[in-house]
């Protein structure tokens, strides 16, 4: 057993586990996309960041990959790694905009403009879709094709391959591609339509609600 | 040849070598490196095998083509021995002239020595070169005593001698101990401690007791060209530092990962690969001992990325070259999985030195944290463009202006960027800088594996970012978002910005945005990619400034910012700048100013370099 330390709460998980899994375990939420419980992981898309405290020096991990490790200090909600996940989550959002899941992420973590150029991809190359086809499926019929900004998921000669037996696994594992956003224009990078834009408490009608808030106010009402 | 089978067969036959070898016997040496071949190293070579044979001298002259001597600047360059006369920029037209006077009679020619711009004397040897005067040569030097094809050169220098020393006189601990006590750090640029990797390696545990050695020789900085001179010049060094270390960790099997883009390097290294097995010294049973090591060589792709470590593993496996996450050490968990140690070339290329030496002398070299010397190729607008190789500890100055030789045309420094493309650019004010890994990565910059480019006052900062980032954003993998996504837009902003489209914020977005790609990327390349942008705006901010707010080049290199422009006090009216002009841009009469057409421009500068008078300017 290796006893660790995650926001000030002392635990204790056996070796092998990842930061992610001993916080998930103790209930403590870090936001994932690549990560995906049954496929190794990745550490691609460096949302699930944590701080690991040595001393007085500090370095930002991803916790998907990070095995604990005896006497370890985490910080999964620091200013430092609430600012680096925010800035990855506008990376993310500028490359992929027309995505449920990134919008209401980005929601979620009070993100209100998305200061980078929009060049939609439509794919974060999460590789969810790649490990699941060959971990999974056994197939290996699709991969990572070129690299920098020409990196895509595609299969072998744009070919569709024997491999592929038409599962449709990979779209189904897709983290934006599992629904797209239907609300069309964006502003500053963000669709509105979502559980985002304004903050909640600039709502004149309501406090609590869930519903969506778009800048022009209350959808609903 | 006979294989050898213990130190005696191999100082007999170094015994016989050296007595075979007469000291006083004329030998030509003609750099064979990179930067001499580019400027016909092999037709002189050939132009002085045809003479030596026409003459009939081709018992009493040796003829050796080697690895770089580092003088790049004015190669090609040849070495007249047992004189040590110095040429450069030798052609095939002085061969007959050399073999008739300095050959013969033993004159020397006096136009072919270098001068001295500074103090206007000639320099007869290569000690008294002020480029080599305060280079501490001594993992470089050997190459222009070396045929990299003859293992006998290498052995003459006392080649092996440090493995011979080890196989039977140490135990693999204490070769761990001495080169740890010699605080060799790795030359690739991370700069770990090599003997505690090496250490880390062997301790680790493996299942069936394989290990792994590797040389990393994916030298991809641009500029950079140390480890490819090594491997081409001397080969064996690297090989003999690959087996002390194989043995000193337990390894059976290495990997030398070469790059693609360098078959010199690829058909030197294997020609020294095949002689050493030949002769023993690699394969099983090596020299007697009981020690098995084999070396196979494994060429790149063409890869930048692949010069990170797990990044080359997973290419040496056949998988696609991208890094995995490095919690766990390739030192424990590598190659195949296996505890692999994995060093640079110039890394490698120590350990004879120290073990030969000792681990005490060459801790006397170098500063505190970082001991020995360092080899950097010194590029850029310099003065003398080759390589160099200096105590660490040595100041900026005593590089860019001693050995250097200082800027061309008279030009102001500005700024020199080391470690490669994702180095930092250091302002003039810390010209004194000691160079060594420590103190280089507190002013925001990287040893990295050695490259020194050198800028002057013509030289945007801004541009330059944008440059190095558009290399990196290039040669990315893209595996991890803040890399792939953050470097594209880093490029974004600074593209923008040297075209005039800079926002005031952008300055700052550039700061956060580069402190994220450096803490939360998943490799050494994201981490260290930002440094051109954020050393160029914590330097040079002022430059970023001029840019946004007033949309203004102060270098006069963004061409969407600047206009040419002839000053008619100046101007002659020569027509001469017309003339050069591609788009017919200046136009006038004879003998009267002349004005550029501003909508014809295209801003290639051509007027400016042609102008005899100055006249034409930058606004």
């Amino acid at each position: 057993m290796v006893e660790l330390t995650i926001d000030g709460i002392k635990t204790r998980v056996s070796e092998g586990t990842t930061v992610l899994e001993a916080a998930s375990e103790m209930g403590i939420t870090i936001p994932t996309l690549c990560y995906y419980p049954g496929l190794s992981c990745y550490g691609e898309c460096r949302v699930c960041l944590v701080e690991v405290v040595k001393g007085d020096r500090s370095s930002l991990e991803a916790s998907c990959t990070l095995p604990v490790d005896q006497g370890q200090v985490i910080l999964t909600n620091s200013e430092k790694v609430t600012r680096a996940r925010k800035l990855i989550m506008e990376l993310l959002l500028s490359s992929c905009p027309n995505s449920k899941t990134l919008q209401d992420m980005a929601a979620n973590m009070g993100i209100n403009k998305v200061r980078f150029k929009i060049k939609d991809r439509g794919c974060i190359l999460c590789g969810r879709c790649v490990r699941y086809c060959k971990e999974q499926m056994k197939s290996g019929g699709i991969g990572f094709v070129g690299r920098g900004t020409s990196r895509r998921v595609a299969t072998a000669f744009d070919v569709t391959p024997e491999e592929c037996r038409n599962c449709g696994g990979c779209e189904w594992i897709c983290p934006v591609n599992e629904r797209a956003c239907m609300a069309g224009n964006l502003i500053d990078g963000l669709c509105g339509a979502c559980q985002n834009l304004e903050p909640v408490e600039t709502c004149p009608v309501c406090t609590e609600c869930s519903q969506s808030v778009g800048p022009s106010g209350h959808e609903v009402y | 040849m006979q294989r050898l089978w213990s130190v005696v067969e191999l100082e007999k036959l170094r015994g016989r070598i050296l007595s075979q070898r007469k000291p006083e016997k004329p030998c030509i040496s003609i750099c064979g490196g990179t930067g001499c071949h580019a400027y016909g190293c092999e037709d002189i070579a050939k132009a002085f095998k045809n003479e030596i044979k026409r003459q009939g001298l081709s018992k009493q002259v040796e003829l050796k083509v080697t690895g770089c001597h580092g003088f790049c600047e004015r190669g090609p360059l040849i070495v007249v021995y047992p004189q040590k006369i110095f040429y450069q920029r030798v052609s095939p037209d002085d061969v007959s002239e050399i073999i008739a006077e300095t050959i013969i009679k033993g004159n020397i020619i006096d136009r072919l020595l270098y001068v001295d711009p500074v103090s206007g004397e000639k320099a007869q040897f290569e000690k008294d070169v002020p480029f080599y005067k305060k280079q501490q040569r001594l993992v470089f030097g050997n190459n222009g005593l070396i045929d990299p094809t003859n293992i006998e050169d290498y052995l003459a220098t006392g080649g092996y001698s440090a493995l011979s020393q080890v196989l039977f006189n140490m135990q693999p601990e204490e070769v761990i101990e001495e080169i740890k006590k010699s605080g060799l750090r790795g030359r690739g640029g991370g700069g770990f401690p090599t003997g505690r990797k090496w250490e880390s390696c062997r301790n680790a545990p493996s299942s069936d007791g394989i290990r792994y050695v590797i040389c990393n020789a994916d030298e991809g900085d641009p500029g950079a060209y140390m480890d490819r001179s090594l491997l081409e010049g001397n080969p064996h060094s690297v090989l003999e530092g690959m087996v002390i270390g194989a043995y000193a960790v337990g390894a059976h099997d290495g990997y030398v990962y070469v790059r693609l883009e360098y078959p010199l390097a690829l058909k030197n290294l294997g020609i020294a690969l095949g002689q050493a097995r030949e002769y023993g010294f690699i394969g099983q049973n090596i020299l007697g001992s009981g020690f098995d090591f084999n070396v196979k060589i494994s060429r790149g792709g063409g890869a930048f990325i692949c010069g990170e470590s797990t990044a080359l593993m997973a290419s040496l496996e056949g998988r696609v070259g991208e890094p995995r996450p490095k919690h766990i050490h390739t030192a424990l968990q590598g190659l195949y999985g296996k505890p692999t140690n994995l060093n640079n070339v110039e890394t490698w290329a120590n350990v004879p030195l120290i073990i030969n030496r000792g681990a005490d002398w060459y801790s006397q070299i170098g500063t505190d944290g970082s001991k020995g010397t360092k080899i950097f190729s010194l590029v850029g607008k310099i003065n003398n463009t080759g390589l160099v190789e200096v105590p660490m500890g040595i100041t900026l100055r005593e590089i860019i202006y001693d050995i250097g030789g200082g800027i061309p045309h008279g030009k102001k420094f500005k700024a020199v960027q080391t470690g490669g493309p994702s180095g930092g650019c250091l302002p003039e004010s810390l010209i004194d800088l000691p160079v060594d890994f420590d103190r280089l990565t507190k002013a925001g910059s990287i040893m990295g594996s050695g490259g020194m480019i050198v800028m002057d006052e013509g030289t945007c900062m801004v541009d330059i970012a944008r440059y190095f980032v558009q290399f990196l954003t290039g040669e990315s993998c893209g595996k991890c978002v803040p890399c792939r996504e953050g470097l594209d837009r880093m490029l974004d902003i600074l593209t923008d910005i040297t075209e005039g489209k800079g926002k005031e914020e952008d300055i700052a977005l550039l700061e956060e945005l580069g402190g994220v790609i450096k803490e939360a990327s998943l490799c050494a390349l994201g981490g260290t990619a930002p440094n051109p942008v954020l050393s160029t705006i914590r330097y040079f901010r002022d430059e970023y400034e001029a840019h946004v707010r007033e949309r203004r080049c102060p270098a006069g290199v963004c061409k969407a910012l600047i206009t040419f422009k002839i000053v008619a006090e100046k101007c002659t009216g020569c027509g001469v700048c017309a003339r050069e002009c591609p788009q017919g841009a200046p136009s006038g009469e004879k003998k009267k100013p002349y004005i550029i057409d501003q909508e014809k421009c295209i801003k290639c500068g051509l007027c400016r370099d042609s102008c005899k008078f100055d006249a034409v300017i930058i606004l």
